[in-house]
């Protein structure tokens, strides 16, 4: 597991150890990774929290075309493995919580732990929030020390 | 919720100390239908449940025993109770100390046969 803020690491830990994922990515909605667990890759989390970032941002605007409450989460149960979506409120902002998990777990206990990992999270944050808007200009330069940092490489 | 799996739960919550019973998807460790009373986190309880359900399961085959037939956990201040059911379902049931385990017990296995 890799944060990229130390306040991040417990619940994280938590969270991994009641729920069993496989794997977990958060990201801010602009799809800036904060923490990974599971990835061996840079290239798999980039990829997968674009993709992650891009659906959450679809699935809020078809809520807003339906005049529907934001959608809680989103669940693709695959046969071996499942993919859990969901965004929550933190005091940095909306953060999106992407999970791959296996027979080892269930959806229920992804679902109820990701709800207290999302808990956590927002009574741990601290009430300063250095994080800015993401600019065109030094975004590149942000996504690689993010991952840089998440990798150690 | 279908009027067979409401009135099979009703039975089960009509028991005394009984605080609610629930169908739970038993691999997915969601909540198909509940009756509860107030204060019952079904959805935790329902994950638990069934992932406690699934464990105790493998371990039983592991062990060259047959699946379960009731899985009764005791805690100081009541009981949880499963009983597998047909297509995937658990019935599982909540219940204070003082609670009619026996009777909880007989009418979750009805339940759980009706469910087939």
């Amino acid at each position: 597991m890799r944060t990229l803020e130390p306040w991040v690491a417990a619940p994280l830990e938590e969270f991994l150890a009641e729920s069993s994922a496989r794997l977990v990515l958060l990201m801010t909605s602009a799809g800036q990774v904060v923490a990974q667990h599971g990835f061996t890759r840079s290239l798999d989390v980039m990829a997968a929290a674009a993709l992650g970032a891009g659906i959450v941002a679809s699935t809020t605007e078809v809520a807003r075309v339906m005049g529907a409450p934001l959608f809680g989460a989103l669940v693709h149960q695959g046969g071996r493995q499942g993919v859990f979506l969901s965004a929550f409120d933190t005091p940095r902002g909306r953060w999106i919580g992407l999970v791959v998990f296996g027979g080892e777990t269930t959806m229920g206990l992804v679902q109820l732990f990701f709800d207290r990992l999302a808990a956590d999270l927002a009574a741990a944050a601290p009430a300063d929030a250095p994080t800015g808007p993401v600019l065109a200009e030094n975004f590149e330069r942000e996504l690689n020390a993010s991952l840089h940092a998440l990798f150690g490489r | 919720m279908s009027g067979r799996y409401r009135e099979a739960l009703e039975r089960v919550s009509a028991v005394r100390g009984v605080q609610g019973a629930m169908l739970v998807s038993a691999s997915d460790g969601l909540v198909v239908a509940d009756s509860l009373m107030e204060g019952v986190d079904g959805r935790a309880v329902a994950a638990l449940a069934a992932s406690l359900a699934g464990r105790l399961g493998r371990t039983t085959e592991s062990a060259g025993l047959s699946a379960p037939r009731v899985v009764h956990l005791r805690a100081e201040r009541g009981s949880l109770l499963a009983v597998p059911a047909a297509d995937d379902l658990l019935v599982v049931a909540v219940m204070r100390a003082d609670a009619n385990v026996g009777l909880a017990r007989l009418e979750m296995i009805a339940a759980a046969g009706e469910m087939g």
